[in-house]
């Protein structure tokens, strides 16, 4: 039982120990939810299926360094997305606007789903109409 | 009939969209400055300290802008092939040399030699951002006026630049 407990503890200490990033918290707390926010947003360009929250490649480091000091500097959220689309693609965003070129993205899962749906009414209505001895 | 021809149909779509999915690099981005201006930058010559390297450098001529740093395998990879394009007078190249330590950069440039009309050092990435730079080496052709026309990730080699550099380099009026 100790021992659990020891290793409870020590996996605690450990991952406090590993935390990515490493900067300041802003003093305002409204401006670290925001932040905090922002960076769960953007993608590591380096590590593609990570955000920078969660990355810890240099480049990542860098993007947060960037994004603190625009939020220092008073920018609005928008402010700073359009910085780093005009700087690496709408690819940056894990949430990509809306855009001429971004719209595919938007409008494929709602075009499968209805698709999907189609498909399973026409199969449904179907055997509706079957007599009940043919089904199974 | 349709029934059964529709997912074939489908299926017969499917394959060459995904097909040409497989060829594509995932970390071959396009960059957003093709076409547009290249980012306003500034920076300190590696060299010379009293020195100063940043756009206004790049108009008046065709020219390449090399992201490298020591610490980046590609970069060693490419670096001959630098020193051949610098000694047969093909291009100017500019260097941005990116997140890096002063020290080794001027030793690699002591013991590997120096392609560069000048490079730019750019120890805490700043003005690497500022290019949507994501992974050294990266290579930016830029044109006479100051214009991003292509950008290749990855090391230089005969292949890429005669395939990707070349024809657009004559097509722009060649470099001077």
């Amino acid at each position: 039982m100790k021992i659990i407990l020891a290793l409870a503890l020590l996996i605690v200490g450990v991952s406090s120990a590993l935390a990515i990033d490493t900067g300041k918290a802003f003093d305002d707390p409204e401006l670290q939810a925001r932040y905090e926010k922002i960076i769960d947003e953007v993608r590591c360009l380096k590590c593609q299926n990570q955000t920078i929250k969660d990355s810890n490649a240099f480049l990542a480091g860098d993007l947060r360094r960037e994004i603190r000091r625009m939020l220092d500097e008073g920018k609005d959220d928008d402010e700073i997305f359009e910085f780093l689309v005009a700087r690496y693609g709408e690819f940056a965003l894990y949430r990509p606007r809306a855009s001429g070129k971004t719209l595919i993205l938007w409008l494929a899962p709602v075009l499968l789903l209805f698709g999907g749906a189609v498909v399973l009414w026409r199969i449904l209505k179907r055997r509706m109409a079957m007599p009940i001895d043919d089904i199974g | 009939m349709v029934r059964y021809l529709a997912p074939l149909i489908a299926f017969a779509i499917l394959v060459p969209v995904l097909m040409i999915g497989l060829t594509r690099d995932p970390r071959q981005l396009p960059s957003p400055f093709i076409g547009n201006a290249a980012p306003q930058f500034e920076l300190v010559s590696l060299t010379n300290p009293d020195e100063r390297v940043g756009s206004t450098d790049l108009i008046g001529q065709m020219s390449l802008v090399n992201v490298w740093a020591t610490w980046c395998v590609g970069c060693r990879e490419e670096h001959g092939f630098l020193m051949n394009l610098a000694r047969n007078k093909v291009i100017p190249i500019y260097g941005i040399n990116w997140r890096d330590s002063r020290p080794d950069a001027l030793r690699w440039l002591q013991q590997l030699g120096d392609p560069y009309v000048a490079t730019g050092f750019d120890g805490d990435g700043r003005v690497g951002i500022d290019w949507g730079v994501y992974g050294a080496p990266e290579t930016f052709l830029v044109d006479a006026r100051g214009t991003v026309l292509y950008k290749h990730l990855g090391p230089l080699n005969a292949v890429v630049w005669d395939r990707d550099f070349r024809p657009l380099i004559e097509k722009h009026g060649g470099a001077t």
